[in-house]
């Protein structure tokens, strides 16, 4: 079997071993199966409705994988998505609502810039750590997505004077569009969507076809080569860090302009910034594999919501089915042994 | 309030605090010391804070007050097994550690949570009827000034996570044991060659931070929470790594450090009535165990190294 094929089946043979071990969970705890799978197809593609906000879900997760996603690409583990996503949040929201009088041209693009610049600088600072000061990138990734946790939090607390969430965001700034929601059935669909898809364009345009992205690819390769090659490193670390944490602003933003036009006060993560790493890890690390990746996360994560009413099972199986299948792909090591050992019976006979 | 109430107030808070962060960070640290990153430790806390009210609340009626002790006692079983998971991912079949960590996360918050449901109907548990309660050590609390300070409002579980940490030390230093567990995080290749199975003292690294982390989980939601939900333990797995960090994977440190981040929950959450501390704004106080490791990490502080093969799995015969 080639390589290729294999890279292929890993992913998909890791997410069918998911969904069968939610199909063994859900049998054990006396649940039907069968019914919550109905339950879960039903959530996702039911009506136009339900179409609608799929692919609302669908939209943070582009963004939060693309940002994982491009970090692994340059040898760097970006686990820190989740703040970078909050500190967009809050900066697309401010930008929202506090910016009066411009048209929506110029407003709609302002807050998504907003959003990307306070991503970047956040992750800017754990490739700066990283480059300089040999920091790991995990742990500071991790110790600051619980700092921009309590920052947003008091930022947010701040500006609303001691309430929970800032105002609604402007006409001029939001991401939802009429036709959209009418055409599905007054989803919660919005814009973004189409900035996430120009998003998948961009990180594929950059890595494959500038100068600029192959030092980046060459840096996550081989470092040594990379700097025998004349490439300087450490800039490139912190440049990758940095478009890393664009990708993660912008997922923030698609939250702040799309699904909930504020920004509110969060008594724990998101969760969005860490299925990104299971989008980026399905998708290959590839700008096309991660649209596949989270449009089969979103769907996953949005059709759960419909498996308590229809079938009265609790929608954290679909957590445990996403958290196995990030299990079963991380350990790909084993499932290739197993397939190469596969593939050469076959070839024997 | 005058100084010495103050005092009378934050130092038992700070340890009720620090208690979790104590035995979770030397659990992380025993993984971590046998090459397998810690990363599973929130996990494990929940794991742990789920099966200590589970028992709790099951089994009061058995054994009445002592119920705390079996709750702690299934605890310590149930994150040992749900660590095997981490073990058998990471070591076996050598994934990425750091993903395995996160997944393994992510795994423990769905999996708790969709038990209570199915248990209980709801997503939240009753509260137990036998919490994890203060108590006054008799003669020591007698003491001028100290007794009242340390010994008067003290949790048994505070003084078992004092032993724990003092006994981590004794193992990982003074003991062929802990001199395995060392050697196989910091060159794998040495120590295999010596004959020490590696991936046997890694398996037993894991399953010890398992048992620990959920005991520190445990311990949580018996004395602060007295609940479970899936907002129980919020990120006090990371503040327990922070720990570790902070304390230069020593037990000794993670112990200092853990006490030192128990003070700083304290503060943010009860500071507002307390004379000076009132005007720091809280999140400064909440942020400072993530933003001291990060100085810590960057050298600022002495520099901090990690065990060198901690996240790197290993492969037999392979330089």
């Amino acid at each position: 079997m080639s390589n290729r094929t294999i890279n292929i089946l890993v992913p998909v043979i890791s997410v069918i071993l998911g969904l069968l071990v939610g199909g063994i969970v859900m049998i054990v705890s006396g649940y039907n199966a069968i019914d919550g799978y109905i339950a879960l197809w039903n959530g996702i593609f039911g009506d136009a409705y339900s179409i609608g906000n799929t692919i609302r879900q669908i939209t943070p997760y582009i963004l939060s994988g693309l940002a994982v996603a491009f970090a692994f690409r340059t040898g760097l583990f970006n686990i820190g998505v989740e703040g970078q996503l909050l500190m967009g949040w809050v900066a697309a929201a401010y930008v929202g609502y506090a910016i009066e009088g411009l048209p929506r041209i110029i407003h709609l693009p302002l807050a998504l810039l907003a959003a990307a610049a306070a991503g970047a600088f956040w992750a800017f600072i754990v490739g700066y750590l990283k480059a300089k000061l040999h920091v790991h990138e995990v742990i500071a990734s991790i110790m600051l997505n619980y700092t921009a946790l309590y920052v947003t939090n008091a930022v947010i607390r701040s500006l609303s004077d001691g309430g929970f969430k800032t105002p609604t965001v402007l006409e001029s700034a939001t991401l939802r569009n009429q036709w959209l929601r009418e055409f599905t059935d007054n989803s919660s669909m919005h814009l973004g969507i189409i900035v996430a898809i120009l998003m998948v364009f961009i990180m594929w345009f950059l890595l494959e076809k500038t100068t600029r992205g192959y030092e980046l690819k060459a840096v996550g390769f081989n470092k040594n080569a990379a700097e025998y090659a004349g490439m300087n490193v450490k800039k490139n670390i912190i440049l990758a860090m940095t478009i890393s944490g664009v990708f993660a602003g912008l997922a923030g933003a698609m939250e702040a302009l799309g699904t909930y036009q504020n920004a509110s006060i969060k008594a724990a993560q998101s969760g969005i910034g860490f299925d990104g790493i299971a989008v980026a890890l399905l998708g290959a690390n590839n700008p096309i594999g991660v649209f596949f990746g989270a449009s089969l996360f979103g769907s996953l994560k949005y059709g759960a919501l419909n498996m308590p009413n229809a079938a009265g099972i609790p929608e954290e199986i679909v957590s445990i089915i996403i958290a196995v299948i990030i299990i079963f792909v991380a350990s790909g090591y084993i499932l290739r042994v197993g397939l190469e050992k596969f593939g050469k019976k076959k070839e024997g006979k | 309030m005058s100084f010495l109430e103050v005092l009378y107030f934050i130092v038992p808070s700070a340890l009720l605090y620090a208690t979790p962060l104590i035995f979770t960070g030397i659990g992380a640290l025993f993984s971590e010391r046998a090459g397998v990153i810690g990363l599973g430790v929130e996990g494990l806390m929940v794991v742990g804070a789920f099966t200590g009210i589970y028992v709790n609340l099951e089994f009061y009626d058995q054994f009445g007050k002592a119920v705390i002790w079996v709750a702690l006692l299934a605890a310590l079983v149930a994150g040992a097994i749900f660590s095997l998971i981490i073990a058998i991912a990471a070591v076996t079949f050598r994934a990425d550690q750091t993903v395995t960590g996160v997944a393994s996360n992510l795994l423990a918050a769905a999996i708790t949570v969709f038990l209570v449901k199915l248990i209980y109907d709801k997503g939240q548990t009753d509260m137990i009827q036998a919490p994890i309660r203060r108590f006054e050590v008799p003669y020591l609390s007698d003491i001028p000034f100290f007794g009242k300070l340390l010994f008067h409002d003290v949790y048994a579980t505070t003084i078992i996570a004092l032993i724990v940490a003092i006994g981590a030390w004794y193992i990982l230093f003074k003991t062929p044991f802990g001199l395995r567990i060392r050697a196989v995080g910091e060159h794998p290749m040495a120590a295999d060659t010596m004959g020490i199975n590696v991936a046997k003292m890694r398996y037993i690294g894991v399953m010890i931070s398992g048992a620990l982390a959920a005991v520190g989980g445990a311990s949580l939601a018996m004395t602060v929470s007295g609940d479970f939900s899936a907002s129980t333990i919020a990120g006090q797995g990371f503040i327990a790594i922070a720990a570790m960090i902070f304390g230069k994977w020593h037990p000794l440190g993670t112990l200092g450090a853990a006490l030192f981040f128990g003070l700083a929950q304290t503060l943010s959450i009860a500071g507002g009535n307390i004379p000076f501390i009132q005007d720091i704004p809280p999140v400064i106080l909440q942020i400072l165990p993530y933003i001291l490791t990060i100085l810590a990490l960057a050298g600022f502080i002495g520099k901090a190294v990690a065990p060198k093969a901690s996240g790197i799995p290993y492969i037999k015969g392979k330089r």
